[in-house]
């Protein structure tokens, strides 16, 4: 002898399998397929979870620096001004967690948005809170329009495969902030 | 896309304005349902409000805790208002842990009370795709369509924006057409099972997927396995009577907060 279910619970139990069936159908066929990132690296744009755009700019006091020639390194980079008050705020905790961890590979960038500051007051700006990082200056405003710049300081942590893992607009930071960011890059294998 | 708004000298965070702006909405509808569901408005407010700060509170101090050393030297940077240094994942188990706990305190039926809540929830997901629009965040895969958005150096599926709809959809849904008898719990499932089905679909426009070994979309499993659940409990509970709330009884029903 058979028993046959309730209509309503019959009802249901088709509901469900054929919800499930659909949504596990469009799951299985909307994968990410292989070579949807060619060679691995994400494309360039100013946000986490993509490459960190390339630039080269002069620095304070001569010489270059290319961004992508510190591959292999984790970068913060954080584009600032000599008039802006967070960013005076800031630059002794960056200074601190930079010598803290320079030699277990961070580098910092301080691009200095030179061309809506002065060189001359980015550079009293530098001896006054002492800095030993590099001071990019972008004086044509190429930078910080390549980055999308909407506020100053705004800061991004490069790992060291040249990937943006997090984005800080505004400011500031502290040190606790900045270390417990930076560390977590820096642990990971080069 | 609009992150910030400059108000003088204060940087105004919009994609957090949209959230709080959520937060309130979510807070005034989960308190007209509770009314409607003979439940203390209060109550309902109570949960939510200790829910949020304990979440927020328990992100920060699960993240800090992760860098101990870093906080210990400097422990005023907990207050530090950086979202990216919040553990999202621990907030929100201590933030429906602290939500459980005040419910329970109070007494609160668990079945009208997530009927109340379910309106509040579908308003604070419509925020949230704001949010994700302003932020420019959750965006799509690339694609040249008629409506592609040009975000991230690329021309995207505007996937905000479908988000938005999704969940404007679930919330006109669930506030105009209650399934159920009211306070049974299939209204907050309905829209648990809803939010799962529309995340499991749009996932596959998204941009910015966790992928899985496979290929497959971190989002979209947890989804089914979400869907399963909610769907399973949605024939279950509504085939069961629901629990007369203890608040009608016990408690005055107000309309707001004191």
């Amino acid at each position: 002898m058979t028993t046959t279910l309730p209509q309503a619970t019959r009802r249901w139990n088709t509901l469900l399998a054929v919800a499930l069936s659909v949504a596990g159908l469009w799951t299985f066929l909307s994968r990410v397929p292989p070579a949807a990132t060619p060679g691995g690296a994400p494309p360039p744009s100013p946000r986490q979870g993509f490459s960190a755009p390339d630039f080269t700019l002069d620095l304070l006091g001569g010489e270059q620096v290319t961004l992508s020639d510190l591959r292999g390194k984790v970068v913060l980079v954080n584009l600032w001004a000599s008039w802006c008050l967070p960013c005076r705020a800031e630059m002794p905790a960056i200074e601190k967690v930079y010598r803290a961890n320079k030699d277990r590979g961070l580098e910092v960038l301080a691009v200095n948005s030179t061309f809506q500051d002065r060189e001359a007051e980015a550079a009293a700006f530098v001896q006054t809170f002492g800095l030993t990082f590099l001071i990019p200056l972008d004086r044509t405003g190429a930078v910080s329009a390549r980055y999308q710049l909407r506020a100053l300081p705004s800061t991004y942590f490069v790992d060291r495969q040249g990937v943006i893992r997090s984005v800080v607009i505004g400011g500031p930071m502290s040190e606790a902030t900045l270390q417990s960011m930076v560390e977590a890059l820096l642990n990971e294998a080069p | 896309m609009f992150p910030l708004l400059r108000l003088g000298p204060f940087l105004v965070q919009l994609p957090g304005l949209a959230l709080l702006a959520g937060v309130w909405a979510g807070l005034s509808l989960a308190e007209k349902q509770a009314v409607r569901l003979k439940l203390n408005a209060s109550d309902i407010y109570h949960l939510v409000f200790y829910g949020l700060v304990a979440g927020i509170v328990g992100a920060r101090l699960a993240y800090a805790a992760r860098y101990l050393n870093a906080y210990l030297a400097n422990p005023i940077s907990l207050l530090a208002l950086t979202p990216t240094t919040l553990w999202p994942a621990a907030g929100l188990v201590i933030g429906l842990a602290a939500g459980a706990l005040v419910g329970w305190r109070k007494r609160l039926p668990l079945r009208p009370t997530l009927d109340a809540l379910a309106p509040g929830l579908a308003a604070f997901l419509v925020a949230l795709g704001v949010a994700h629009f302003l932020s420019g965040d959750a965006f799509g895969a690339s694609a040249k369509l008629p409506w592609s958005l040009y975000l991230w150096d690329d021309y995207r599926h505007p996937s905000q924006v479908y988000e938005i709809v999704a969940a404007l959809t679930i919330l006109v849904t669930i506030w105009k057409r209650p399934v159920g008898r009211p306070g049974d719990g299939t209204g907050f499932l309905l829209v648990v099972a809803l939010s799962a089905g529309a995340r499991i679909f749009l996932e596959a426009f998204r941009g910015d997927s966790v992928v899985w070994p496979g290929g497959f979309r971190a989002a979209q499993i947890v989804g089914l396995v979400v869907l399963a659940t909610a769907l399973w409990l949605l024939k279950n509970w509504g085939r069961t009577s629901a629990p007369e709330p203890m608040s009608a009884q016990e408690t005055p029903m107000t309309g707001g907060r004191r």
